[in-house]
């Protein structure tokens, strides 16, 4: 049996144009799921779903609780929830206390990934004004995961890939052009 | 299996079984990945030096479990949250009840009591708090006493006023309290309508029958099959033509009560079409 695999791209103030330039170059028979966490204002949720949408082939749609995680799709975390893997690999949702000032805090979904998909998981911190998401990577590693994050100097907001530079154990740190072919190459399918 | 953080799956499978047989609190129907997140963040708030030492004051000292309830439960909670629910509560919910000769309503996980005080404003302006009865349950006593109290932080109001007035709510919202140093407190006519005692939905039996039961953002917590069966103690205690809301991300969809029940236009909540 091989192992579930996830991508899991967090970000903040500056990353909703690197996905919108790296969704549509990606290959549309991925072998696993993509999970996109950012931080926004409460109550925007189909908005941005449907802007994502229309950039890729790929399924995109907005993580449900409870709902199965399948390979190929792209899920988006709700606004004002934390998101959740678990063992089983399903979505829980959460409206606890904000992390790092945020919810869904970026390092609630990788850390959870991380107990769930282990070497399975890959973590991407793009661009962002905090340092969500960098305890997040810090685990992923931990948990035998790669750690993506974006080249600073491309990045609009650069704490939070300098951050995760300076404080985690970061597998590659990419340029925006050099994303899609990276996740691609990830793909067995490839 | 690796670990993000200070406690393993095996402590926290171990605790579990710890508060159920010593303090008869049922976790086991808790989704995982939240409950061990909140048993981490416990863990490292109360600053433990070791797992066994968690484990032995969460078993034998009684003020520390209360504490632990608190802990590993959510209680974030605000006045007129969703205020795009609070408007359907206002035009459309409460005012179908009017018919009624006594108005029974269920909050179910009230925590600190925040969503009560918003469904008694609600109703006062209705002019249907006189003959309506909140009974606001939550496992947890602790966050009941802050309930009972009907203070909330003075910080807040700004963002609850900008709720209520979003929600529909016309009048000054700050005629409903009065500040007293950092907090905030509420006309005690809201409270006299109030009852507020604690419900295991885990546990607990059905203990009345309403016109309107609200339980939202507590389901999240549990997997599947606990739903299924909180939706069905929700059914017992739930009139015919009565209403469920639940949370923004809730549904009654796929559970085995969903047959008899409607939903009320794109909002989570359901009316009760068959008994």
């Amino acid at each position: 049996m091989s192992k579930q695999r996830a991508l899991i791209i967090g970000g903040s103030a500056g990353s909703l144009d690197v996905l919108l330039k790296v969704l549509p170059a990606l290959d549309i028979n991925l072998d696993f799921a993509i999970i996109i966490v950012i931080h926004r204002k409460q109550g925007t949720d189909s908005l941005l779903t449907d802007l994502l949408a229309h950039r890729t082939k790929l399924k995109v749609k907005e993580a449900d609780e409870k709902e199965k995680i399948l390979d190929g799709n792209v899920y988006i975390a709700p606004s004002d929830y934390h998101l959740l893997i678990e063992k089983d690999f399903t979505f829980s949702l959460d409206y606890s206390e904000k992390i790092n000032y945020s919810r869904p805090s970026i390092d609630v979904t990788f850390q959870s990934a991380a107990d769930a998909y282990g070497e399975g998981l890959v973590c991407l911190l793009l661009s962002g004004s905090n340092a969500d998401g960098v305890n997040g990577l810090i685990a992923t590693k931990k948990g035998g995961g790669i750690t993506l994050v974006q080249n600073p100097n491309s990045a609009q907001v650069t704490y939070m890939p300098e951050q995760a530079i300076l404080r985690a154990d970061v597998s590659a740190i990419l340029d925006i052009e050099a994303m899609a072919n990276y996740i691609n190459s990830l793909s067995k399918n490839n | 299996m690796p670990n993000s953080g200070p406690i393993s799956d095996e402590e926290v499978e171990i605790l579990i079984n710890d508060v159920l047989e010593q303090h008869g609190y049922d976790f086991t129907g808790y989704s995982r990945a939240s409950l061990k997140r909140r048993i981490a963040r416990l863990y490292s708030l109360d600053k433990h030096v070791s797992f066994a030492e968690f484990r032995y004051k969460t078993i034998n000292d009684d003020v520390y479990f209360k504490h632990f309830v608190e802990g590993v439960t959510v209680n974030v909670t605000e006045m007129f949250r969703d205020p795009g629910f609070y408007r359907l509560l206002r035009e459309k919910i409460l005012p179908s009840l009017n018919t009624y000769p006594f108005i029974r309503i269920w909050l179910a996980g009230c925590s600190t009591g925040e969503e009560a005080y918003s469904i008694a404003i609600i109703l006062k302006e209705l002019n249907l708090l006189h003959k309506s009865l909140i009974y606001a349950t939550d496992i947890n006593p602790t966050v009941l006493e802050k309930a009972g109290t009907g203070m909330f932080p003075l910080s807040q109001m700004k963002n609850y006023s900008e709720n209520y007035i979003a929600s529909g709510g016309t009048k000054d919202f700050s005629s409903y309290y009065s500040a007293s140093y950092s907090l905030a407190k509420f006309d005690t006519a809201l409270k006299a309508k109030m009852i507020f005692s604690t419900h295991n939905l885990v546990s607990d039996r059905s203990f009345n029958e309403f016109q309107l039961i609200l339980c939202r953002n507590v389901l999240i917590y549990f997997d599947r099959p606990l739903q299924f069966q909180v939706m069905q103690l929700f059914d017992q205690s739930l009139e015919n033509l009565g209403y469920l809301a639940l949370g923004t991300k809730e549904t009654i969809d796929f559970s085995p009560i969903s047959k008899s029940y409607k939903r009320v236009g794109t909002d989570k909540v359901w009316r009760k079409v068959s008994a």
